[in-house]
């Protein structure tokens, strides 16, 4: 009796230290050398790179610090903030105006950095919406979204804003394939009707300001994910495509059914000519380009309603196939331009093209087939290689200019490290769990700074503490100066980034805006100072313009305000020192709060509910007398004959004194 | 003419002066641990300024000192910043002008008025601390019994959250190495006679 129980127990203490092995990656076991010490910043220093990451359904962007992976800050883009007013606000609101009205939501996916000569130069950042097609972008001196455009005629725009070696143009194309103009017809008649778009937007160099250049009209395939050519091969871009099949239900198995799909190669600088030569096509359509001034801080929103369309059969030498295995996601150029890589993500191994290959091919018309008169290469042709059995699911490819390359596996939950040139694996490490993009600092440009990995994972399971159903994502950080990449850092993250880009810090800070300076302020309902601070009626129209600073608001007494009024608070931050904005909020406003950046004009709307008087004060920790930032509104019934009035320490203003 | 040493010592002391319209005359340095670095006010003969891309100092400083009932610094109520300019003048043409004449009371006449200005400027720069530290609104935010915020004229001192330094900047060196070579010039002069 005493034996068994002794063993029982000896086979519990086994499986049980068994099991915990089983269950759990132990950290010790991956995590080799001082890895702390290698991602630590002390308190007061600064991190090497910015990291900014897409926030996918989030719809914002989030920009961290490598190698702490701090959160520095999120920067709304696509989504609605009520934190600081982005949306809400009078001055923000056209800023997500598109053909559906107003759509205060997006998925953002992919973040593009500004390049001059194939390099990052820390000016912009460029970002899709994936759901309601638009491109924005956001100002590198301010952190602030600044622009959106939205691209008519497509939808889901994933495979988008991807930009040429000097800013040129942003590329984005399709991923569902719709009719082209949309119609009332049955989905069944997909094959004939539908068509995908690949777009070129022109970014001005000087202001950054977005153009829709030309759209080419493509077959009703899924354009997925491009890059363009940096070298020898800037000029060209190179698309994915899935769904080749042209299904259009049930696609996880209907568009999986060929063993090849196609990557759409383009020609841009020959789109270019036949652009200038008239080739093209305008379409009457609708979209909304929104830019927000640098001087008044005020979104304004123009409707578009053309768009130059080139058409692949009417422009021979402007568009190219070729076959690609299986249902490929990216599509990664190396920093020479020689090599494009298809990750075939329903493939077992991966395919390596050669520009110089493609570039051969197309000379001596080495075509298997034509499709709406684009013709396809032959696959062996334009390939420099295959890299065989790397790992399952290959979906990303980025480079440390060493003449390696990095690519995500999926569903074998990995990062693989090899050698462009030899096609050979070098290193394989382990992610916790399934990767989506990667990115390497300056890992898609001529230059890339090697240095650090970060992988984003789709999954974090038992990661960290757990938070309820839903779980933060959860991103990587490896060394990769060494020949075998060692982990780092696990660190959450806000939203779900898809892709995400990394620039030295040295390329953004000492750009960096302090505060908006108050002379070149342009609001319509400025206030330079208290002694400009008034209220006017007009109708049922009141307009405050009212002034912040350390640590009042002015005025702090407003009379006369009846029910039925439309209340507009233009808060202007008198404050010219960093790290001083202001807040400002009313009891009842059924929008948000506004945060006024020192030197800048906001307005919050407000609609009295009731008779009576309302608090409204400073939402941003100012100053040590911030809690006294406060003041009152009396509201009045309507057709009351409380005169208009206000004033701050009983210095009182009325309509008449002005 | 005849160039003689101190006839050089003198046009050079007023030459000196020269430096005052250059370089700021005195600097006074905030620090506390939300102003990382330091705000630093510098004080020109006839104006004040900051650090580059730091915003308006002055505007900065009266957010701050508001909250003790300090009056607001105000360049344009400042008189001396629009006169000190011509006294300098004055004293630069003056000086020529003795050159010129060579005589021995010349050179000590233009000593003597030189050093009694210099000391009347930090008197008279005392006088304005002394009134921006006690002079304060009795409606201020805070108030602390007994408590004066006078900043140093020369020197170091902690007032309240603040702990101030206050030194003499290039222009003041200018000031003073023109006392001193125009002292000289009147020693060597009386000394040759």
């Amino acid at each position: 009796m005493k034996n068994l129980f002794i063993a029982i127990l000896a086979v519990m203490l086994i499986s049980s230290v068994v099991y915990m092995g089983c269950s759990r990656k132990d950290a010790s076991s991956i995590v080799q050398g001082n890895a702390a010490s290698e991602a630590y910043v002390p308190p007061g220093e600064y991190d090497e790179f910015y990291a900014f990451m897409s926030g996918g359904f989030s719809g914002q962007i989030t920009a961290y610090g490598l190698p702490s992976g701090r959160l520095l800050k999120e920067i709304p883009v696509f989504s609605v903030c009520p934190e600081n007013g982005y949306g809400f606000s009078e001055e923000t609101k056209a800023m997500f105006q598109t053909s559906y009205g107003d759509v205060p939501w997006d998925d953002s996916h992919h973040i593009e950095l500004s390049q001059t000569d194939g390099e990052f130069d820390g000016r912009w950042l460029f970002v899709n919406a994936n759901n309601t097609p638009r491109i924005a972008r956001v100002d590198l001196s301010t952190f602030e979204t600044v622009e959106i455009l939205e691209i008519p005629d497509v939808a889901g725009l994933h495979c988008a804003p991807f930009i040429t070696e000097n800013s040129e143009y942003l590329v984005s194309g399709t991923r569902f394939s719709v009719p082209i103009p949309q119609e009332d017809v049955s989905i069944s008649t997909y094959k004939e009707n539908f068509k995908g778009l690949i777009n070129y937007v022109s970014v001005d160099e000087e202001s950054g300001e977005m153009e829709l250049s030309f759209q080419i009209e493509m077959p009703g395939f899924n354009y997925d994910l491009a890059r363009n050519g940096k070298g020898k091969s800037h000029g060209w871009s190179f698309l994915t495509t899935y769904n080749s099949e042209q299904a259009y239900s049930l696609l996880e198995v209907n568009a999986s059914q060929r063993d090849k799909d196609l990557l759409a190669i383009v020609n841009w600088k020959k789109a270019e000519e036949y652009l200038a030569q008239g080739k093209a096509n305008t379409r009457q359509t609708s979209y909304y380009h929104n830019l927000m001034d640098h001087s008044s801080h005020i979104a304004e929103s123009t409707e578009m309603t053309t768009s130059q369309i080139l058409t692949p059969a009417d422009c021979p030498g402007m568009v190219y196939f070729i076959p690609v295995p299986k249902s490929p996601h990216g599509c990664d150029v190396d920093p020479t331009g020689e090599y494009i890589v298809g990750n075939g993500k329903l493939s077992a191994d991966m395919s390596i093209y050669s520009f110089d290959k493609l570039m051969a091919a197309i000379e001596q018309e080495d075509f298997a087939d034509e499709i709406a008169g684009i013709p396809v290469i032959n696959y062996e042709s334009g390939l420099h290689g295959i890299l065989t059995k790397p790992g399952l699911g290959p979906l990303h490819t980025e480079f440390d200019g060493k003449g390696n390359a990095y690519t995500t596996f999926f569903i074998s939950s990995e990062v693989v490290k090899w050698d462009v040139e030899e096609l050979e694996v070098l290193d394989r490490q382990s992610t916790f769990y399934s990767p989506g993009h990667l990115v390497i600092p300056g890992g898609e440009t001529r230059k890339p700074f090697g240095k650090y990995l970060v992988a984003m994972n789709k999954i974090t399971k038992d990661r960290y503490l757990p938070t309820g159903p839903e779980l933060a994502h959860s991103a990587q950080l490896f060394d990769i100066s060494g020949e075998k990449m060692r982990l780092l850092l696990d660190f959450p993250t806000k939203g779900e980034p898809h892709y995400a880009q990394a620039i030295p810090a040295d390329l953004v800070q000492p750009n960096a805006l302090k505060f908006y300076p108050i002379e070149d302020n342009t609001h319509p309902y400025v206030a330079k100072g208290e002694g400009q601070a008034k209220v006017e009626r007009n109708g049922n129209e009141v307009h405050v313009s009212m002034t912040a600073i350390r640590s009042h608001l002015a005025p702090d007494n407003i009379e006369g305000i009846k029910l039925g009024d439309e209340v507009y608070f233009h808060v202007t931050n008198l404050e010219q020192d960093w790290d001083v904005p202001h807040g400002f909020a009313i009891q009842g406003a059924n929008n948000a709060e506004i945060l006024i950046m020192p030197g800048q004009t906001r307005t919050l709307k407000w609609q009295p509910r009731r008779v009576g008087v309302f608090a409204f004060y400073c939402t941003d920790f100012c100053s040590a007398l911030h809690q006294e930032m406060s003041g009152y509104v009396r509201v009045s019934p309507s057709g009351s004959d409380v005169p208009l009035m206000w004033g701050l320490n009983d210095e009182n203003h009325s309509e008449e004194s002005l | 003419m005849n160039f003689s040493k101190p006839r050089l010592l003198l046009l050079l002391a007023s030459f000196l002066l020269i430096g005052l319209y250059l370089f700021p005359l005195w600097r006074i340095t905030l620090e506390a641990a939300q102003f990382p670095g330091g705000l630093r006010l510098n004080i020109w003969i006839s104006k004040f300024s900051g650090d580059e891309g730091g915003g308006n100092i002055i505007n900065n400083i009266n957010i701050l000192n508001h909250y003790i009932g300090m009056q607001d610094i105000e360049p344009d109520a400042i008189p001396e910043l629009k006169y000190f300019p011509y006294v300098v003048g004055t004293m630069i043409s003056l000086g020529v002008l003795f050159v010129a004449v060579d005589k021995t009371l010349g050179y000590f006449l233009w000593s003597a008025i030189l050093s009694i200005l210099a000391l009347l400027a930090v008197y008279d720069f005392y006088l304005w601390l002394y009134d921006y530290g006690h002079n304060l609104d009795p409606m201020a935010p805070i108030k602390i019994e007994g408590m004066a915020f006078m900043p140093p004229v020369f020197g170091e001192k902690d007032l309240l959250n603040f702990y101030v330094r206050s030194y003499p900047r290039l222009g003041s060196i200018f000031l003073f190495l023109s006392v001193a070579v125009s002292g000289l010039a009147c020693w060597i002069k009386w000394k040759d006679k």
